[in-house]
This record gives structure tokens, C-alpha cells and sequence, in this order.
């Protein structure tokens, strides 16, 4: 055989891992429309975070049975990816496992056994994933928000990797000079019999197209994942790294707000003074959010992050009194409206052309923003660090800041603190009659 | 009542050139709330029995700002938050403890920001640390092997990590404490917090209130034990509505711990 497989495997992962490149840079570009925010902080507690629940998935295993099993997935993931390293050398250099020739027959029989269990035991897994989505239909996976191409989009997943795990396993049980070795072929020697009386030839065939499928569909997979929640397995990282570190109580202050107030209070400010040139720019256009430029960047990587899984929608104590509001919305609607907007400047070279849209009421309604008790159940149910509430806050924020648009009580309880101190129209000067009332 | 309570102001103490140990700082529901204002009262008797060295700020104490920045208006919360930061800085106040874990919350963590940093206790870790120095000691045993159940308020728990200071303290009174299904890091909201306290719920098939009740109900309790007035307003209003308060009351810890020595 000439070099033609060789070039070819070439060109197919150059372009499959330009593709992806293209997608990232795109990805990092929509991000960064988000505000700046010091996250410089802390570096060393931030690496710790990344280690425990990203690559440690500390979070995910508070619920043992998604979590164990998930484990599993990610694990064989994660090995399982080595084999792929072998299967790229293999690949430009036309040679046939690579391994065999460099690492002793027991290594790398130990090696591709290893990998062959962890295949099996993914695909498993992903087969109670599959009946845990679709047959018990645990409520999570079957909200409001989870229709169309969301409740897609999981299942394609699943079935993406059992394909792939099929692959890889019958790539093994057709490779009768692997087989022959007898060591590593742990799970493959069961399948090896489903081809017995096949011609050598037609092994060869099945083992190369699986070989050849196997790595196409890792180079398919790899480009999905733009389009698709299962972003998490790269965006985990740096999310759970730049995730917030205060006490999930403490709320931003708002600089701007500080400025202004500060100069209220001061009393040799002269109110009629004209501000001094320049001074003006530091003002920011508007107060809070209503799109998705107004949140932090950190915010709209949130976003990209979030697989969908649900827990964030199940601990809220609104969505489980049948409220509108469910948490996961919220930062599925943050990420397609980001969507809209790349688009929107991939379409106009760059330049952003209003669309008459943004995230407020035309994918956030105000009944969501104002379900929510701030209680961040969500942000402590979400295992790669999503702050759903950071962006319920700021859309409240716009809401009352730049549209006045509280709900009445909230303005006559505002009022009342503005007034005399207390949400309740009491006098101040009788805070302390409670300590002579028996 | 047996005797006057005992609550200097922080005027009071300035007049006298005197600091006090502590700050008491009050709260709108601790200082307005019928429900809430006993909860006060309850702490101040403790703070007199241990002799505590505490002040109020009286009138000049207003809303920390909390439900306002939740509620989005920041410009409010700020003109709040200098203005009782000025009165605290002017006092050169250190130390605050208040019952209010919105209080707790706002000054612990959102004031620094803006110029006015103290220590800041919620008053079941104050209270905690009385009875470890053995200023304060819990007789009488009223409560001894009663079921209680504590409530975990949102902005002391998850927001704040606080879990055990309230546990410690029922487990003080010799009761048996029992944990609701939904417990510490997952414990469930009252339903009160982000301002939703002063307005009616967004539409939806329950309200959270009913649903924590029930929550606790289920653990078969004598006693709902509760850090925050909103939660005690909440969870109160809840055993209300499933007709259970001549079976379960409501209480405070502070209340739990001053009604077991008859202050």
C-alpha cells in the first residue's frame, strides 16, 4: 500500500482538530464579550478547586449514583484517550499498533486490558445513563426546558459513546494478530467468537473500519461538543478555577453605585458643580443586565460550562413549589442568546447589529427573576462551580435600577427602608421600644 | 416578667466614655416583629445573665440594606450601608452580634467593601462561645430528650458555613436533635429570603413555606428550632397552615436556651 492512507488520515485530523480550533477561537471571542472582572486572586486555592472538583469531582459524587457512574465515564474518558495516541501515531506513520513495538508485550497487553475493562464499564454506564434519561424519566431530565434539542443533545451523547466504546472493542476482537497475543484482550476475547469463520481478509476489513471509524468519530465527537452541553468535560476546568471564592452570601458590590453614593454623602460636593471633562467616561452605560454583554465574562463562561444536568433546578425550592423559575434556564438561556449575538457579529463582520432582542424578557421573563428567594441552593447543587443567582441578581438589578419595574410591594418596602430605615412603615425613632413593652 | 430588662444604648455608654464588648445589633424584624421582638428579648435576658458588657444603637440603628440589594436596588443598599457604616466607625464598634442571619450576612461580608469592617457573630455562635467560657450555663433541663429539629437559615448556613453553632447549643439542652431530610448544605428555604419576605410568591403550586413545613413535619418534631426571625415567621405561618400549633411550636434557639433556665 502506498502513503495514500497516511495522507489521508492526515488531512482528516488536521481538519477535524482545525475545525475545533475554529469553533474555541470563536467560543473565547463570544466569552470575552462579557465585562472584565479581577479574578487574580487566590491562585493557589484557585488551582485547589480545579483539582478536587474538576478533576476530582467532588461535587458530583454528593449524589452517589449519577456520581459514581459518572466517575466511571469520566475515568474511561480519560485513560481510554491514551489508546488514542496510539491510534494518531499509527495513523501518519502506517505502522500497526505502535505499542507492541516499543513497550513489552505485558505492558502494553496490561495497557489495552486496562482500557478494554474501562470501556466496558463505560459503556455500561452510559446504558444506565441512557435508561435513567429516558425510561425512569427522572424529572430533572424532563423539565420544561428540556425539549427539542436539549433532551436530543443528551441522548446523542450517550449514543456517540457507546459507539465509540463498541469501536474500540471490536477493533480489539477483530485483530487476530492481537488476539494471538493473548494478553490485554480481557474483554474482546468474548467478542472475538461473533466473527469465528470469517475469513482473515474480512477481519482485516472489520478491524480497519473500526480502526478508521473509531478515529473519525473521536474527531466528530471533539467537534460536537461546541454545539452541544457536553462543553463541561474542557469548560470544567477553567470554571471551577475561576468559580467565586467569597461566601456565597456576599453580594458585588456595584462600584459605579459606590462612586456616586459616596459623593451623596459628601457634603463638600457641590451638587450644581458641572462634572469635569472626561470624568464621565467611567460612568457605565446602565445599571445591572438586560443582555448578555452587561454580565462578566466569567459569567458567560458559566454558561458555556453548563451540561444541563439539573441539580441546580431540583434544589430550588421555586421550580419545586412550580414556579417558572428554574435555574438551569437561566444559564441555557444566557448561552443561547450568547449564541445569537456571536452569530450575529460573525454575520456583520464583527460589528454587532441590534437584533431588536436580548436576554430580558425575550429569553428571561421577569416572573423567573423575581420567583427567586436567593436561597443558592443552585450554586451549591452545581458540581462545576455555576452561579445561576450572580446572574438573577443582575437582571433584578437592571430591572429596578434602569426600569424602575419592581414589583409593587417591593417598591412600597423600598420606600419604607428609604423613609425610615425598616422594610415596614414603622419610625425609626421607635426601634427601640420593644426593650419597655412586656 | 421577674425583672427590667437591661439595654444600654450606645449613646449611653459614649456619655459615659465607656466601649461596651459587644454591639447588639438589633435588626428591623427584631425591632419591630411581635414575633421577632420576643426573640430579642430572649437574647437580651442572656446577655444580662451573663453579664455581657453590650449596647444597642437604638434609634440611630437602621435596615443593614439587605433586602433591598436583593431586591436589585444597590443604590439603596449603599446609601444604607455608609450611613450605618458612619455610626459604627464613629462608635469605633469591633465587635456586633446580631439574631438576624440577613444582618449577619450583609455587615459580615458586604460592608468591608464599602469602609466598615467589625467582627460579626450570629448570636448562636455568640452564644456558643458564653457558654465555652462558661459565662453562661444551660440548667434546668425543660427541653431534656424533647424532639427538636433546627431549620437551617439560608444566609447562615450556605452562605456562611454556619452549621454547628445551633446544633451545639440544642444538643446543650439535653434534646434530641433531629436532622430533616433536606439539612445543612441542602437545606431547603423558608421561602423569605431575596425580599421575598415582603411580597406575594411568583405563581406556582405551593408555597415554599408549606413545603419546608412539611419537610420538617415528616421528622415528627415537638419543637422547630430556627436561627432567623423571617425563617421563624415562615415556618410559624406553615405549622399554622397545616393546623399543628398546639402540637409544635417555633422557637428561636436564644428562646430555647432562655426558656430552659425560666429567664
Amino acid at each position: 500500500m502506498s502513503y495514500l492512507s497516511n495522507i489521508l488520515f492526515a488531512l482528516i485530523l488536521i481538519a477535524g482538530i482545525g475545525y475545533f480550533i475554529r469553533n474555541i477561537k470563536k467560543l473565547i471571542r463570544n466569552i470575552k464579550l462579557g465585562k472584565k472582572v479581577d479574578v487574580s486572586d487566590n491562585r493557589s486555592q484557585r488551582w485547589r478547586n480545579m483539582a478536587m472538583i474538576a478533576l476530582g469531582q467532588s461535587k458530583m459524587v454528593r449524589r452517589p449514583v449519577s456520581g459514581l457512574l459518572h466517575v466511571i465515564v469520566y475515568l474511561g474518558f480519560i485513560i481510554i484517550n491514551l489508546e488514542v495516541l496510539e491510534i494518531v501515531l499509527d495513523g501518519f506513520f502506517g505502522t500497526h499498533r505502535l505499542g507492541l513495538k516499543v513497550l513489552p508485550v505485558s505492558l502494553y497487553g496490561f495497557l489495552i486490558g486496562t482500557f478494554e475493562v474501562l470501556a466496558c464499564l463505560v459503556f455500561i454506564s452510559v446504558i444506565i445513563f441512557w435508561i435513567r434519561r429516558n425510561l425512569l424519566k427522572l424529572s430533572r431530565f424532563w423539565k420544561s426546558e428540556m425539549t427539542s434539542w436539549p433532551k436530543n443533545d443528551g441522548n446523542f451523547i450517550l449514543y456517540f459513546e457507546m459507539v465509540l466504546m463498541t469501536l474500540f472493542l471490536v477493533m480489539n476482537a477483530s485483530d487476530v494478530e492481537f488476539q494471538a497475543l493473548n494478553s490485554g484482550n480481557i474483554i474482546s476475547q468474548y467478542i472475538t467468537p461473533w466473527f469465528s469463520g470469517m475469513d482473515t481478509s474480512v477481519l482485516h476489513v472489520i478491524e480497519r473500519a473500526a480502526w478508521w471509524l473509531h478515529i473519525i468519530g473521536i474527531l466528530v465527537f471533539l467537534n460536537y461538543l461546541y454545539f452541544s452541553k457536553h462543553l463541561h468535560i474542557l469548560l470544567a476546568f477553567p470554571n471551577t478555577f475561576y468559580g467565586n471564592l467569597k461566601p456565597m452570601g456576599q453580594m458585588t458590590n456595584v462600584e459605579s453605585v459606590t462612586k456616586e453614593v459616596k459623593m451623596m454623602m459628601d457634603p463638600n460636593v457641590d451638587p450644581f458643580t458641572a462634572p469635569v471633562e472626561g470624568a464621565e467616561d467611567d460612568v457605565p452605560e446602565k445599571f445591572g443586565a438586560s443582555d448578555v454583554q452587561d454580565l462578566s465574562w466569567v459569567q458567560l463562561l458559566n454558561a458555556y460550562t453548563c451540561t444541563e444536568c439539573g441539580r441546580c433546578t431540583s434544589e430550588c425550592p421555586a421550580n419545586q413549589t412550580g414556579k417558572k423559575l428554574s435555574p438551569r434556564k437561566i444559564m441555557m438561556d444566557t448561552r443561547d442568546r450568547l449564541e445569537e449575538v456571536g452569530k450575529n457579529l460573525d454575520a456583520n463582520k464583527g460589528e454587532f447589529k441590534d437584533d431588536g432582542k436580548q436576554l430580558l424578557d425575550d429569553y428571561i421573563s421577569k416572573e423567573e427573576l423575581w420567583a427567586c428567594t436567593s436561597c443558592n441552593a443552585c450554586v451549591e447543587a452545581c458540581p462545576v462551580s455555576i452561579d445561576p443567582l450572580s446572574i438573577i441578581l443582575e437582571m433584578r438589578r437592571y430591572l429596578v435600577m434602569e426600569q424602575s419595574a419592581a414589583p409593587a410591594e417591593l417598591n412600597s418596602m423600598m420606600t419604607n427602608i428609604e423613609n425610615n430605615g425598616a422594610p415596614w412603615p414603622y419610625n425609626q425613632m421607635d426601634r427601640l421600644n420593644w426593650k419597655n413593652e412586656a | 416578667m421577674s425583672e427590667l430588662l437591661k439595654v444600654p444604648t450606645m449613646a449611653e455608654y459614649m456619655a459615659e466614655g465607656k466601649q461596651p464588648e459587644v454591639l447588639f445589633w438589633v435588626g428591623c424584624a427584631g425591632s419591630f416583629d411581635d414575633r421577632a421582638k420576643k426573640i430579642t428579648k430572649a437574647l437580651v435576658k442572656l446577655l444580662n445573665k451573663a453579664n455581657v458588657d453590650f449596647a444597642v444603637l437604638g434609634t440611630e440603628e437602621s435596615c443593614t440594606g439587605d433586602p433591598a440589594k436583593r431586591a436589585g436596588n444597590e443604590f439603596l443598599f449603599q446609601m444604607q450601608a455608609v450611613t450605618n457604616i458612619e455610626v459604627l466607625n464613629a462608635y469605633e464598634i469591633k465587635k456586633i452580634v446580631t439574631a438576624c442571619p440577613h444582618c449577619f450576612n450583609t455587615i459580615k461580608n458586604e460592608y468591608p467593601g464599602l469602609g466598615g469592617t467589625y467582627q460579626v457573630m450570629h448570636h448562636t455562635q455568640f452564644l456558643k462561645s458564653l457558654l465555652d467560657e462558661g459565662r453562661l450555663t444551660i440548667e434546668g433541663g425543660k427541653f431534656k430528650g424533647k424532639r427538636i429539629t433546627f431549620h437551617d437559615p439560608c444566609y447562615l448556613g450556605r452562605a456562611n458555613n454556619v452549621y454547628e453553632a445551633p446544633r451545639d447549643l440544642i444538643q446543650k439542652l439535653e434534646a434530641e436533635l433531629i436532622e430533616m431530610k433536606n439539612c445543612r448544605k441542602n437545606g431547603l428555604c423558608c421561602g423569605a429570603g431575596g425580599a421575598q419576605m415582603f411580597k406575594d410568591a411568583e405563581e406556582g403550586d405551593k408555597e415554599v413555606n408549606i413545603e419546608r413545613t412539611e419537610q420538617a413535619l415528616t421528622v415528627k418534631p415537638e419543637i422547630i428550632a430556627a436561627g432567623c426571625p423571617f425563617c421563624n415567621t415562615m415556618m410559624t405561618d406553615g405549622v399554622k397552615a397545616k393546623e399543628k400549633e398546639s402540637d409544635v411550636a417555633v422557637m428561636d434557639v436564644a428562646e430555647l436556651i432562655a426558656n430552659a433556665q425560666d429567664l
